[in-house]
Parts: structure tokens; sequence; C-alpha cells
């Protein structure tokens, strides 16, 4: 795991996402290789993007609750979240460049 | 300076590539492209490996590899090529604003999982719709799933599912498999597994999760809807040539044209391996050896300059 992201669990998710600067969660699990695909890129945005965009890590094998209430269905599934609310939604691995552009708006 | 090699892709393809060229002393650098392994990063066991006698999961044969060629040496390059110009030597490659030149190129970009094209498809991607079943299957416990397509990959979706699953359908557009005799049998004996014949997805059904598709037997043209919670594509794979249009001779279904038994491309020095130029076995183990071809042909070619 990388150094500049953090770990949300089912217990603290609200908490976590509540803040009203953006939070990018990833949902991802150990046997998902497209998932450590995404560990260097979402690393390297969010120490290139220290206070604007938090980076947070769910483990779905872990975290089963937080799962079924966004309905992901797919990993690695990506969503940002500003005061609680759902802003974007990125279903599977990308490149750090493709990333930043979509994710622009949140990285002004 | 310029490179000796440059290998693009780093599959089994690329990544024998980079052992063989970096033990002949190229120090070879690659451009392993952001999906790093390619497809063994998203198949589970691989019992036909050569060396593996209890199998290897995908990821772990690729990472081994990556190993070996990172220990003499290969240095490596995180993103995708965007851009190359084979016009003369050095060649050039691009990736993003940083351009690389190098004495000979290797190619092994792989090829991709092809969609089915149907309506439906593209907006419940993520909602029901993967490519990918050792991902994705996880979040279909107890449901009812479909599989499309009569491969070796889709007969292994198609068994893979059925840990999670409640029922899988394989849909198929023949009425016989394409795949291996082994993988056929064990799916044809699976108690979870049905197969619907001489049929095709002609829509995938569902407003923001997938309900069901609808299907159409290719012999009588009867159309019925079937009721299910996922869709799998297993239906084969397009080679990933988009940036290499124009600069090398492309076959009619995009793979990078090679003369039988070489790497050789259309372009002195430029050599490809691996499943970008071959449309007839595309095994991990074929795709490691044509690795091994295009770095003995690089190296001659940059002994002898032919």
């Amino acid at each position: 795991m990388g150094q500049n992201t953090v770990t949300v669990t089912d217990s603290d998710f609200a908490s976590a996402i509540a803040s009203d600067t953006p939070t990018l969660v990833d949902f991802w699990a150990e046997w998902c290789g497209p998932c450590k695909i995404m560990d260097a890129p979402l690393d390297e945005l969010a120490g290139e993007n220290e206070g604007k965009l938090t980076v947070a890590k769910l483990n779905v094998d872990e975290n089963p609750s937080t799962m079924g209430a966004y309905s992901v269905m797919s990993i690695p599934t990506m969503i940002v979240f500003q005061n609680g609310e759902e802003k974007r939604r990125l279903i599977g691995a990308r490149s750090k460049g493709q990333l930043k552009s979509e994710l622009a708006e949140f990285l002004a | 300076m310029s490179e000796k090699v440059l290998i693009i892709g780093s599959g089994p393809a690329g990544l024998t590539a980079a052992i063989y060229a970096a033990r002949a002393g190229l120090e070879p650098l690659m451009v392993e492209g952001f999906e790093r392994g390619g497809q063994l990063m998203i198949t589970t066991d691989v019992e036909n490996y050569p060396g593996f006698p209890d199998g290897i999961m995908g990821p772990d044969l690729m990472e081994q590899i990556r190993k070996q060629a990172e220990r003499f040496g290969t240095r490596i390059i995180s993103s995708n090529v965007t851009e190359v110009d084979f016009s003369e030597r050095p060649f050039r490659v691009s990736v993003g604003s940083d351009d690389y030149t190098a004495d000979t190129v290797i190619i092994s970009t792989g090829a991709s999982a092809r969609w089915l094209g149907v309506p439906g498809e593209e907006k419940l991607r993520g909602f029901g719709v993967s490519a990918c079943a050792t991902c994705d299957g996880f979040f279909f416990r107890d449901k009812e799933l479909i599989v499309v397509g009569g491969g070796d990959s889709a007969m292994e979706e198609a068994l893979f599912l059925t840990k999670f699953a409640s029922k899988v359908t394989v849909v198929h557009r023949r009425d016989e498999f394409r795949a291996s005799k082994i993988m056929v049998d064990r799916v044809l004996n699976h108690p979870k597994i049905e197969v619907v014949w001489d049929s095709v997805v002609e829509e995938v059904l569902g407003d923001s999760l997938v309900t069901g598709v609808s299907l159409r037997n290719r012999t009588t043209d009867e159309v019925t809807r079937m009721d299910v919670d996922g869709v799998f594509v297993a239906i084969g794979h397009d080679p990933n040539t988009e940036v290499f249009k124009g600069q090398l001779e492309l076959d009619d279904a995009g793979y990078i044209v090679t003369p039988k038994g070489s790497t050789s491309t259309s372009v002195k020095g430029v050599y490809a391996a691996g499943d970008v130029a071959d449309r007839v076995y595309r095994q991990a183990v074929t795709a490691a050896g044509m690795g091994c071809q295009a770095a003995l042909d690089a190296e001659r070619f940059l002994e002898h300059g032919a």
C-alpha cells in the first residue's frame, strides 16, 4: 500500500467521505490484478495533490456493506465523494494521465 | 544516446525478450504500459505453462518473469507509448512528452478483450457487464450469469464463475466449442453450467444494473429473453496496434505482419512478438518463445545490420 493513501473500512466510511475536500475511494481486493496496477498511479496522484484530494483504499473482501451500499460490481472502481455525496465514478484500471484528466475538476 | 533495444509491452513476450536482451548485454529499455503484465494479470490458474506442475496464478507468473528480467538489468518505464516514428533510424518512441530513440524496437503490446457491441453493453459495463471474471466474479455470489464465447477463455471464465454464481449459462454462436477438449469436458460436465448453442446476445437489458439479456437463435431466428444478473464477455481479443498504424504493415484484423518463423516486420530493425503478431496460437508459452526469437533477431541485426 502506498504511503500517500489512507485505509477506510465499513465502520469509518461515513466520516471518511463527509469532508468538503474530495475523497477518492478505491474499491480493491488482493485477488484483483488490475487493482494492483492502480496502486502506483493512485499513490502518486495522492502525493501530488495533497490537501486537494484524499485517496482512500477500501478492501471489498473485508468491507462488504459499503461495497453493497454503492452497488460496486466490478473492481477497480474509484468513486469520488464530497460532503458525503458521490460526485464521480470511474470503473476499471487507467493510467495516471487518464486519472488526472478525468478528475481535473477536483484537482484544480 | 540511443537505446540498443527498446521493448514495448510487458507480457510474456516482452519480458522474455528483455531477459534475453539483458543477458546479451544490450541493456534493454522496456516501456511496460500501464496494463503491465498483460492478459495474464486477469487470469487465475495457469495450468499449461511448463515448469509449474501444480499450476501458478497468472499475476504470480508475471511477477516472477518480471523479476527475472530486472535481475539482468532491464530498465522499466511504467507508461503507455503514445507515438512512434519508424521512418528512419534510430527509431523514435514517444511516451507522452518524453522521446526515446532506439536502434531496434521489439513490439509485444499484446491484445485486448473484445466487446459485443450490442445495445446496453457499454452503459452497464461495471454494473453487471464484465470482461474479467477474476476481477468481478466475487460480486455475483448466488446470482445467475451468462458467459458469452466458445474458446478457452470463455470456458475458464465459466468454470471460475461457478465458485460464486448459482448458475452459469454459456452462450455460444456455434454448435460446438473451439476450446481445448479438457476445458470443454469440464464445462459440459459441470452441474452448475448450462450451454445455449447457436445463439447470440442481441441486447443487454437493465436500467442501472443488468437484469437480463435478449438472445437470438441463429438457426431459428427466435428471440428469447433470459433473466440474468451478470454478463461476462469472452469472445476473443483484438491486437493492440493502434499506435503502429501507418508505420508497420498490419493485416486486415490489425495484427502486425511477420513472415513465418521470424519476428521481422515490414521495417528492418523492428520486431514483433506474442499476441500482437500471432492470430493462431496466442499462448503464454508461445508468446514467450516469440519474445526470445525477437531478442535474438534484434541482437543479430545489431551485430550484422541484417
